[in-house]
């Protein structure tokens, strides 16, 4: 009589995404197909130097160019109070420049005109007059004290230093680590990335002077934390402000942060009264948005002979641009850093950091992961390799001596965080078989007589995701929980509403898999709706893996209270007493007459047609869900490459995932996520290189030269399961969308690393470019991004 | 990207365009394949007050071998065609080599091979192919035609030596004199990349004795480099590892790459050492088998 879950589109069904309907026919609505009656173009002019007084700017020519209608400045912004906004990190960010600019790409002016030619046109007549000024681009210059104080428009900010940040247990550490028999030390840096949505940020801005509402069409993966920000800086009350989030071409944590593009826009709309749109282009966009990364690391590992490791130390350095704009959770200066090593067992550990700016885009967003997980994993990723190289010790056993065991969850780490499922010597034993990792030493020394390289890397990790809980986590203020509204209507039929927002990861179709595993109504019969604060509940919205943590446990719980409320229609129907009722997928019966059942559709029906007496009419609900802790996936990554000795150039052979993030709504969405994520992953270690040239031009700001990489050229991965439900979240979910960026590039960099560490290197920083290999194969020595002067 | 002004002309003819351009007084472009005109144009590195769009002249799109060997292929020639082409292996290899290396699978097939000549990138692949093959281009204004050898065509970075009211229409490869041998390598980050460093080698053989030897190098130097004296050591040798050593080393003396992102300038010149090495080798064995 039972459904078949999988017929219904329920859980675990590789169910076709439904949102691919419309975009593989080219029908998507995202914020450049938004036409509005009336509407005007904006466009940006940018600053060309890196660190420059503003002397003067005319603007005078612009206004002359016919079609023109306004010409915005730092100047105007400022008589509104709206020159500066606050940035997600409790500091200010400029909207139009006003005394400096403090990074090439900055916000400069605006001209908003009848269509987007004419815009561009009258920009190149504006006249800047800049007085240079030294440009600082890393932190080693950024603690010059010869040089420029890059934020002299704030009080109390005599140096370039944003903020000291520790965590951990100093003392015990350094007991550690002096019973050590060896210490391993490495220096790192991870390079700045961009996150590089297929779809650049923009806005339409529509200002209805008649109701006084305000509706903003914007590219944001979190629009009720806009429309909240909104109501702050425009002084707008909350309820006339509607933010639309519609069709999404990617996110990546780019479209998390407020952009002064989105300000100006909203503001010319108030000024022109006139709709006023937005779209940045693929330059812009490299140059002036949220980038990932750019962190120092100087990291030490201590351990017995016999390679129990004992303790840890990290010290960060980090290169936050002008403005401290990071999207992070407002306790942690830089991210949850502090979860590195979260899936050893270390009795102590201790991390330091500092954060400074510089003359370059801000930024730090959490491109595709956790809040700098991605550096916290790869950092702790490559310290274990160097610390098992240092013992001698190989480097699968290494791992298995200090992974957290089955039977230790849950499990405190150093760092305070609570890991409490996983099951992960079964994923290094099922990686290890897959890779053919007993046999690949001989390989490697075969290979190597015959005078090709051969490398093997792993990579394990477990990552928090999915903030909340609401108490230790929240952004300016707000907590971070999440929520879901769910209406059945009397056929049957259902529209749910979540505060996440979808930008690829594929919501439309397994919010509804959520739906029909709990009520049984079938995934086709629902429609998922997100990103319009006018009907979606309040949410954080989406980044950091936490929709299905968050979100789809929200979907979860409404639904259940969408099935108490039916039962007690199915009780009425089938003139049973509450208790007698059981509930099997879709369908209640009587206790011990399962013939005698009504489905959740009659129930539906009946909450329209045939109430109960004193029972609200109509079935339909709203959850709030504040989870106990973040979950907790966990990953380990086989890599196996050829490096070509002529020329450094490097070819994966094989790659081997193996993820556990917990029970799988849809297993053909998990392995896309994992295979994109790979893919990024290989970028980062392969080929993406964005950089500065000592006057702070930003050298890579076109994807000729900001390279994403083709189904060419990316290797082929091999993907592994094992499930470990996660013990708190309502359907045993764990985060999965960020796992492979995260844990995937130190697979790579240990593998190449593997195949020409016998000439004594022992490190190649990111990139790993074939002329940074072939010259570490030439010289043994290690080839490093970082400036030449030492920091820190 | 979104460009300035222009006007846009479809001739029907190569008379009506070279009026065109005459009349456009050097502010007047020639637009084939648009795959670097168009992006130039849309970033507002080019802003030309009028583009000239040659793709209604019939007449253009041919690729033809004369009686004595000579290839001609016209300006409308998209790179797809010589990709496609199943006898360019056998008389060209180092263009067969070339053609699947350049930009990515879309740019290939609307740009075109005598446009990507006329774009004049010092990093790009045509140019170097067509050095090492002693190619000529033939280029048609109001006075008539004339011929050009690439070598003097490219006269800079992103300059040819086209007159304001000329078009180039034709490129022309001479005969091989022996039996053609040769390929193209190339170093990219990715697929649709220009080159870090890229040598194209084109041999005429006489049994195992290297008749007529061309070279040419790309992305080491500030245009496509001219390496057919440093390759000439080989003329009248076998490829024995000696001679191919020496070869190399005088063509790897001939870059003049700059260090940059991509690798330093002896990475580069290593790299050039390396693939004249790899290409020539490569014959050897092949000239072995065949004999």
């Amino acid at each position: 009589m039972s459904l078949d879950e999988i017929k219904i589109g329920g859980m675990g069904a590789s169910r076709r995404r439904v949102e691919d309907n419309r975009f593989i026919r080219g029908k998507g609505k995202y914020v450049d197909d938004v036409v509005l009656p009336g509407m005007l173009h904006m466009e940006i002019l940018r600053s060309t130097v890196a660190h420059a007084r503003i002397k003067s700017i005319d603007t005078s020519a612009a206004w002359e160019v016919p079609g023109v209608r306004l010409v915005l400045t730092g100047e105007m912004m400022a008589a509104r109070n709206l020159a500066w906004m606050p940035t997600l990190s409790y500091d200010t960010q400029a909207v139009l420049a006003t005394d400096k600019v403090r990074f090439q790409g900055q916000e400069v002016a605006a001209v908003i005109a009848d269509d987007p030619y004419v815009a561009k046109d009258a920009c190149a007549k504006i006249v800047v007059e800049y007085e240079q000024l030294p440009a600082i681009v890393n932190p080693t210059q950024a603690q010059d004290p010869s040089m420029p104080i890059i934020r002299d428009d704030k009080e109390n900010q005599p140096t370039n230093k944003i903020f000291e940040w520790e965590i951990g247990d100093k003392e015990r550490t350094d007991q550690a680590f002096a019973d050590a028999d060896v210490v391993s030390t490495i220096d790192l840096h991870y390079p700045r990335s961009h996150p590089s949505p297929m779809e650049n940020c923009g806005s339409i801005a529509d200002y209805d002077r008649a109701t006084g509402k305000l509706t903003v069409y914007m590219t944001s993966q979190a629009p009720h934390i806009v429309r909240a920000a909104v109501a702050m800086v425009a002084e707008i009350p909350e309820h006339q402000i509607r933010i639309i989030s519609p069709d999404l071409g990617g996110g990546f944590g780019n479209k998390v942060p407020i952009y002064p593009g989105y300000v100006i826009s909203i503001l010319a709309s108030i000024l022109t009264e006139r709709p006023v749109k937005w779209i940045e282009d693929n330059t812009g966009n490299l140059i002036s948005t949220g980038f990932g990364r750019d962190v120092y690391l100087q990291g030490q590992v201590a351990m017995r002979k016999d390679g129990k490791i004992l303790g840890m130390r990290m010290h960060t350095i980090s290169d936050h641009g002008a403005f401290y704009a990071d999207a992070q959770p407002t306790k942690f200066k830089i991210g949850l850093m502090h979860s590195t090593f979260a899936c050893y067992d270390i009795p102590a550990a201790h991390l330091t950091s500092v954060g400074y700016y510089t003359n370059k885009a801000p930024g730090g967003v959490a491109y595709r992961c956790s809040f700098r997980v991605t550096e916290a994993m790869f950092f702790q990723e490559r310290m274990i390799h160097a610390a098992a190289n240092d013992l001698g010790m190989d480097q699968a056993e290494f791992r298995r001596i200090n992974l957290v065991k089955d039977d230790m969850f849950p499990y405190r780490t150093a760092f305070g965080f609570l890991t409490d499922s996983g099951q992960y010597d079964k994923c290094m034993q099922v990686g290890m078989e897959a890779i053919g990792y007993d046999t690949f030493k001989q390989e490697q020394e075969e290979a190597r007589k015959r005078g090709k390289l051969l490398g093997l890397g792993i990579s394990t990790m477990t990552e928090p995701l999915g903030a909340g809980n609401s108490r230790e986590y929240d952004i300016i203020g707000i907590k971070m929980f999440d929520s879901a509204e769910l209406r059945i209507h009397m056929t049957g039929k259902a529209i749910l509403r979540t505060g996440a927002k979808t930008q690829g990861q594929g919501h439309e179709t397994t919010w509804a898999q959520i739906v029909a595993h709990e009520l049984g109504i079938p995934a086709d019969d629902i429609v998922v709706e997100e990103g319009d604060t006018d009907t979606a509940p309040f949410g954080m919205g989406t980044y950091a893996s936490r929709s299905t943590p968050v979100a789809g446990a929200a979907v979860a719980m409404v639904a259940r209270k969408i099935r108490a409320k039916a039962r007690k229609i199915a009780a009425h129907l089938l003139e049973v007493s509450e208790e007698d009722i059981e509930w099997e997928l879709g369908r209640f019966y009587v206790r011990g007459n399962q013939e005698r059942g009504v489905t959740i559709q009659d129930c539906a029906l009946a909450a329209y047609s045939n109430i109960p007496d004193g029972m609200e009419p109509g079935l339909e609900n709203n959850a709030y869900y504040d989870p106990p802790n973040l979950t907790w996936p966990f990953a380990a990554y086989f890599c196996k490459v050829e490096v070509d000795a002529e020329t450094g150039v490097w070819d994966v052979l094989k790659f081997v995932a193996v993820d556990d993030c917990g029970v799988r709504i849809n297993p053909m969405i998990v392995e896309g996520q994992v295979m994109g994520g790979l893919t990024e992953a290989y970028a980062m270690a392969n080929m993406q290189y964005i950089t500065f040239d000592e006057e702070g031009n930003c050298i890579g700001s076109n994807y000729m030269d900001y390279l994403l990489p083709t189904a060419w050229e990316t290797p082929g991965f091999e993907l592994h399961e094992v499930v470990t439900p996660c013990p708190h979240h309502p359907i045993g979910a764990k985060g999965i969308g960020e796992c492979a960026t995260v844990a995937g590039p130190a697979a790579f960099v240990n593998a190449v690393m593997n195949a020409i560490e016998h000439t004594g290197v022992r490190n190649v920083d990111m990139p790993l470019m074939p002329n940074r290999v072939f010259e570490a194969l030439q010289t043994g020595k290690d080839v490093s991004g970082m400036p030449p002067v030492k920091v820190g | 990207m979104y460009p300035p002004k222009f006007a846009y002309e479809a001739p029907k003819s190569i008379g009506e365009a070279i009026a065109l351009l005459e009349a456009g007084g050097g502010e007047a472009k020639i637009l084939a394949g648009g795959q670097s005109l168009i992006p130039m144009v849309k970033l507002r590195f080019a802003s030309p007050e009028m583009l000239v769009d040659i793709n209604g002249i019939p007449g253009l799109d041919y690729m033809t071998i004369d009686p004595d060997g000579t290839l001609r292929i016209g300006a409308l020639v998209r790179h797809e065609d010589l990709e496609q082409s199943t006898t360019l292996a056998a008389t060209h290899p180092t263009l067969a080599a070339a053609a699947s290396l350049v930009a990515d699978p879309i740019i290939r097939t609307r740009g075109t091979f005598v446009g990507s000549l006329c774009h004049a990138d010092p990093q790009g692949d045509w140019s170097a192919t067509m050095i090492a093959l002693g190619g000529r281009i033939v280029v048609q204004g109001p006075k008539g035609k004339r011929e050009i050898d690439l070598r003097n065509f490219v006269v800079g970075p992103f300059t040819n030596a086209l007159a304001y009211n000329e078009i180039a229409i034709e490129a022309v490869i001479p005969p091989a004199k022996g039996t053609p041998r040769g390929s193209y390598l190339k170093l990219e980050r990715r697929v649709g990349d220009f080159a870090t460093a890229s040598v194209a080698v084109a041999l005429d053989m006489n049994g195992a004795t290297v008749g007529r030897a061309g070279c040419a190098l790309a992305g080491v130097g500030g245009r496509t480099i001219d390496a057919n004296d440093a390759i000439s050591v080989l003329v009248g040798k076998t490829l024995t590892p000696e001679n191919i050593e020496a070869a190399a080393d005088a063509v790897a003396a001939a870059a003049d790459p700059r260090t940059d992102h991509r690798g330093s300038s002896d990475y580069k010149r290593h790299i050039v050492k390396t693939f004249v090495t790899r290409i020539l080798t490569n014959i050897a064995h092949s000239e072995q088998k065949a004999a």
